[in-house]
């Protein structure tokens, strides 16, 4: 697809390293996306048929309705149709845009609330990621560095204490600590715009992510540095620095890089908490809300989101790896 | 830049230009044993000392060590002067000045050793600008002036390559290439030619000879192999558990050596022309055949920066009979299809044409689960000992596991005396039976290969160059070991290897690959005598002898250049562009498989010249 240049013009051009693989990796890009679109079609089709095999339905819980009302309502929703009926209006809808109505949240449409929902769950989601890799990622490389110096130790310890805690501890903790007694910043609820609102449930979010990237890193890097190639580097004559950073930087950031995708469902699952404990309006608590109340509506659209979100992010992750180390760049296929 | 006066005394060599004395380095506190124990060493300018000592000698890290790159945790003490400098006193910033500066090194394992994910102009470029401080633009002159004098083929579009799109050869190429970036006055080259084929490293080790003479560096030869220091030391030192065992010319030590240990040492560099009472004559083509492989054909599909592909014929019309009770070799360069062939014949990967038969059975037509049950006759040992081997296993497990495969009805009691038993046949002692792979040396992890292999008793043993990881001493313990078993229990052999010599103890005949094709089979006394295809000599003459009056005068005949790629097959003969004797008919047809006599095969238009001796080489 990418040799549409030289086909048009019928003669053939000369690539150079950089065009060789930007052409190579622009490829691969394009394949990978493309492929994401029947994994997604597969998600959907999968998530449509599991929740309406589970027992129970969307007017099932709640206040007893009398036998019309629920008919009347299955009526108005096309639950009384044939499943594979119900399957195809769904993605007849589906490629129109239509993501359909809320069962559980009067006069809301799915497409509506996700609308309204995801751009505080994204925001959210962002500075978690950024603030875990910008604390991460120079924890990591100062404790590789100075191999059991004390941030080394100390980056062990506090590792420890993190990972035991859950963030509906933490999240209140860190609420406790700034917003009530330090009253330095708002201990919960949201504002758009207002990074105030932001800080504490990033934090809360990033800890978890911020502490594994750093132990990633550190142990990346201190492989990266016993490797043959350093030495080589070494001996060279150039310095340290100059080796940290042209030689085992990229190949010490693979395993952190391929840890992203893995981070990216984390933060899905890690933001339904911390949305709950800082009253969020993010989109987190659909995903379980709607699960609860059988609307199925709402469930497939998180599903729908959150699948996009995870397989692009692992996409992400995969182009990143391959930018990192060129042997990854070739399809072996 | 601390100059070090000479305290009055005398100095031991004045022109040494790398001066070791008392150099002690010790890991983890004085209780343990020095990993280099008080050596003491001189390298002049334009001479070559050959450092020669088993792996774990402690040969190389005594020059790491000389130059500040010991690994961390390690106490070094002594005295090492480059120059006027003292280089244990001197400060990092003066070490990195000489290091790629002043002193160049050269690795093994050019795959490791190169950084994955910068391109080797940019590797060479590095010393260029950090030492001679050029700019850009006249850097990259430079490297390409430097890929040429290291012979590196198309050296403007290998500058733009990374290391795992070069072959092996290439690779140490663009490793020579970073150590004289610098103009180095002493080149320390570390096993660098360990990892390659025969035919390149011969090429590398007269690289260096040529570097060495034509800039008049100092050079450190650091290898396990008497035979690689031959033709290019000057001096020889011979190490031993961190000791120095032994100094002397090159002539002393190799000729005559006072130490005991250097000659077990020399002895296991063995003589490759020797007379060879390994093998008896005469067993070839008696015995009816276990393997017959008919007009083998393997192609593989590549896939061209993922887009275009192309085929990539591996191996073609390749005919050839092992006999029940016989060993054959199968040899050739890296990329000749060698282990294509062993791998096509086990049926490991589906050829594209041919038929593959097994005591007379057709093996590609067989579904699989009757080639498992075949593969019990069939045994297999790879190269590479440690990867081969499941590292959660210990080695009574690891050689255990065949049995409880075709075997399952044996009690574990059973099994255990019968793997015990095998142990005991390889030489390994009942103390390791509970190790893992990694606790193990690389000798003893190919004996563990092998014990899995024949506990089987199989009728076929299939070797893939099973000895080229391991050092010259372990080598020879582990051929002499294959050679016993074989005769023990009968068992076939198909041993493929690049090693010429191995082949010759080892095998009857010898089959030589060049390109997928097959150029020579004979009887391996024959083929070592006279060799009837241009190539098989070239194959020889690579062969590093362990003598210092015979190795150099061969190791100027060497090309310097990389052989003919794979991919670039030419039409015709596909040896003649790398021959001496190649005429017009070459270029025209591609020879035919004939008969010279005496059980011996050739595919060359003029084989007949050579064996009538009316063209010498």
């Amino acid at each position: 697809m990418l040799l549409l240049g030289s086909v048009v013009t019928g003669r053939p051009r000369r690539f150079g390293p950089r065009s060789r693989y930007t052409r190579a990796m622009l490829g691969y890009a394009l394949r990978r996306m493309a492929g994401i679109v029947p994994v997604l079609f597969i998600l959907l089709t999968v998530s449509f048929f599991v929740i309406r095999l589970a027992p129970g339905g969307p007017f099932a819980g709640g206040r007893a309705l009398s036998a019309r009302t629920h008919a009347e309502l299955e009526q108005r929703y096309g639950l009384d149709r044939p499943l594979g009926a119900q399957y195809v209006a769904y993605l007849r809808a589906l490629v129109h845009g239509d993501l359909g109505p809320s069962y559980s949240i009067r006069g809301e449409s799915v497409g509506a609330l996700i609308a309204a929902g995801l751009p505080v769950s994204a925001t959210l989601g962002a500075a978690a990621l950024g603030l875990a890799l910008l604390a991460g990622l120079p924890l990591g490389l100062g404790a590789a560095l100075r191999r059991d110096g004390l941030l080394d130790r100390g980056l062990a310890a506090f590792a420890a204490l993190t990972l035991a805690l859950p963030s509906f501890v933490t999240g209140p903790l860190l609420a406790l600590g700034f917003g009530l007694w330090l009253r330095w910043l708002p201990v919960a609820g949201w504002q758009a715009g207002a990074a105030r609102y932001l800080i504490l449930p990033a934090v809360t979010l990033a800890l978890p992510l911020a502490v594994a990237i750093a132990r990633l890193m550190r142990a990346s890097l201190l492989e990266v540095l016993n490797a043959s190639y350093i030495r080589t580097a070494r001996a060279r004559g150039l310095g340290r620095a100059r080796v940290l950073w042209r030689h085992a930087l990229r190949p010490a950031l693979v395993p952190v890089v391929s840890y992203l995708g893995p981070a990216a469902t984390y933060l899905v699952t890690g933001s339904l908490v911390v949305e709950t404990v800082f009253e969020l309006p993010g989109t987190g608590r659909y995903l379980v809300q709607g699960a609860i109340d059988r609307d199925y509506p709402l469930v497939m659209g998180m599903v729908l989101v959150y699948g996009t979100l995870t397989l692009v992010a692992n996409l992400g992750a995969d182009l990143l790896h391959a930018w990192l180390d060129p042997r990854a760049r070739h399809e072996p296929r | 830049m601390s100059s070090i006066p000479a305290d009055g005394e005398p100095p031991v060599a004045p022109a040494a230009l790398l001066s070791i004395e008392a150099l002690r380095v010790c890991f983890g506190g004085p209780a343990r044993a020095a990993a280099v124990a008080d050596v003491s060493l001189a390298v002049h300018p334009g001479e070559c000392l050959g450092v020669v000592g088993e792996s774990g000698a402690g040969k190389s890290l005594t020059f790491l060590a000389a130059l500040g790159l010991a690994p961390a945790g390690a106490a070094v003490s002594g005295r090492v002067r480059l120059g006027q400098t003292d280089l244990l006193a001197a400060p990092e910033a003066v070490l990195d000045r000489m290091r790629g500066g002043r002193v160049g090194f050269v690795f093994q394992d050019p795959m490791t050793s190169l950084t994955p994910h910068l391109t080797i102009g940019a590797q060479i470029a590095e010393p260029i600008v950090r030492h001679r401080a050029l700019a850009r633009r006249a850097a990259r002159m430079r490297v390409l002036e430097l890929l040429e004098q290291v012979r590196m083929p198309e050296p403007a579009r290998r500058m733009r390559q990374y290391p795992h799109e070069l072959s092996g050869g290439m690779r140490q190429r663009a490793m020579l290439a970073i150590a004289l970036a610098g103009e180095p006055q002493l080149l320390i080259a570390d096993e660098p030619t360990t990892a390659l084929d025969v035919t390149l490293q011969a090429q590398i080790l007269a690289l260096l000879a040529h570097f060495k003479r034509e800039r008049g560096m100092g050079l450190v030869l650091i290898t396990h192999d008497f035979a690689a220091v031959a033709g290019v030391a000057d001096r020889v030192a011979v190490m031993r558990a961190g000791q120095l065992i032994e100094t002397g010319t090159v002539r002393e030590v190799l000729k005559r050596p006072r130490e005991p240990y250097t000659r077990e040492l020399l002895s296991a560099s063995a003589e490759p022309f020797a007379p060879n009472p390994a093998a008896p004559p005469g067993t070839s083509g008696a015995a009816p055949a276990v393997l017959a492989v008919d007009d083998l054909e393997v192609r593989f599909a590549q896939s061209v920066g993922g887009v275009r592909r192309r085929w990539f014929t591996a191996l073609e019309a390749v005919s050839v009979t092992v006999a029940g009770g016989e060993a054959l070799g199968v040899v050739g360069e890296s990329g000749c299809g060698k282990s294509t062939l062993m791998r096509a014949a086990l049926q490991l990967i589906r050829p594209h044409r041919g038929r593959v038969q097994w005591l007379g059975q057709d093996l590609l037509g067989l579904p699989a689960r009757r080639i498992r049950r075949l593969r019990r006759d069939l045994q297999l040992v790879l190269q590479d000992p440690l990867a081969s081997l499941d590292p959660q296993l210990s080695v009574e497990q690891l050689v255990g596991e065949p049995l409880q495969i075709h075997e399952p009805s044996l009690s574990s009691e059973a099994r255990r005396v019968r793997v015990h038993a095998m142990l005991e046949r390889v030489g390994l002692e009942p103390a390791l039976y509970q190790r893992r792979a990694h606790e193990l040396s690389g000798g003893q992890c190919q004996r563990v290969g092998i014990a899995r292999a024949m506990i089987l008793a199989p009728r076929l043993l299939v070797c893939d160059e099973p000895l080229s990881a391991l050092d010259v001493r372990a080598q020879r313990q582990i051929r002499l070991l294959l050679a016993q078993l074989r005769r023990g229990q009968g068992t076939s052999l198909l041993f493929v290897s690049h090693d010429l010599s191995l082949v010759r103890h080892l095998c009857e005949r010898a089959l030589v690959l060049y390109l997928g094709r097959m150029v020579e089979l004979a009887p391996t006394a024959q083929l070592f005598t006279r060799p009837l295809h241009p190539y098989t000599r070239e194959l020889l003459e690579a062969i590093a002898l362990a003598d210092p009056d015979l190795q150099p005068a061969r190791l100027a005949k060497v090309a310097l250049g990389e052989p003919a790629a794979p991919l670039e097959r030419p039409g015709g003969c596909a040896f003649r562009v790398r021959c001496a004797h190649a005429t017009a008919l070459c270029a025209e047809r591609s020879p035919p498989w004939v008969s010279a006599g005496e059980g011996r095969w050739v595919a060359c238009h003029h084989f007949r010249l050579w064996a009538d001796g009316m063209l010498s080489p």
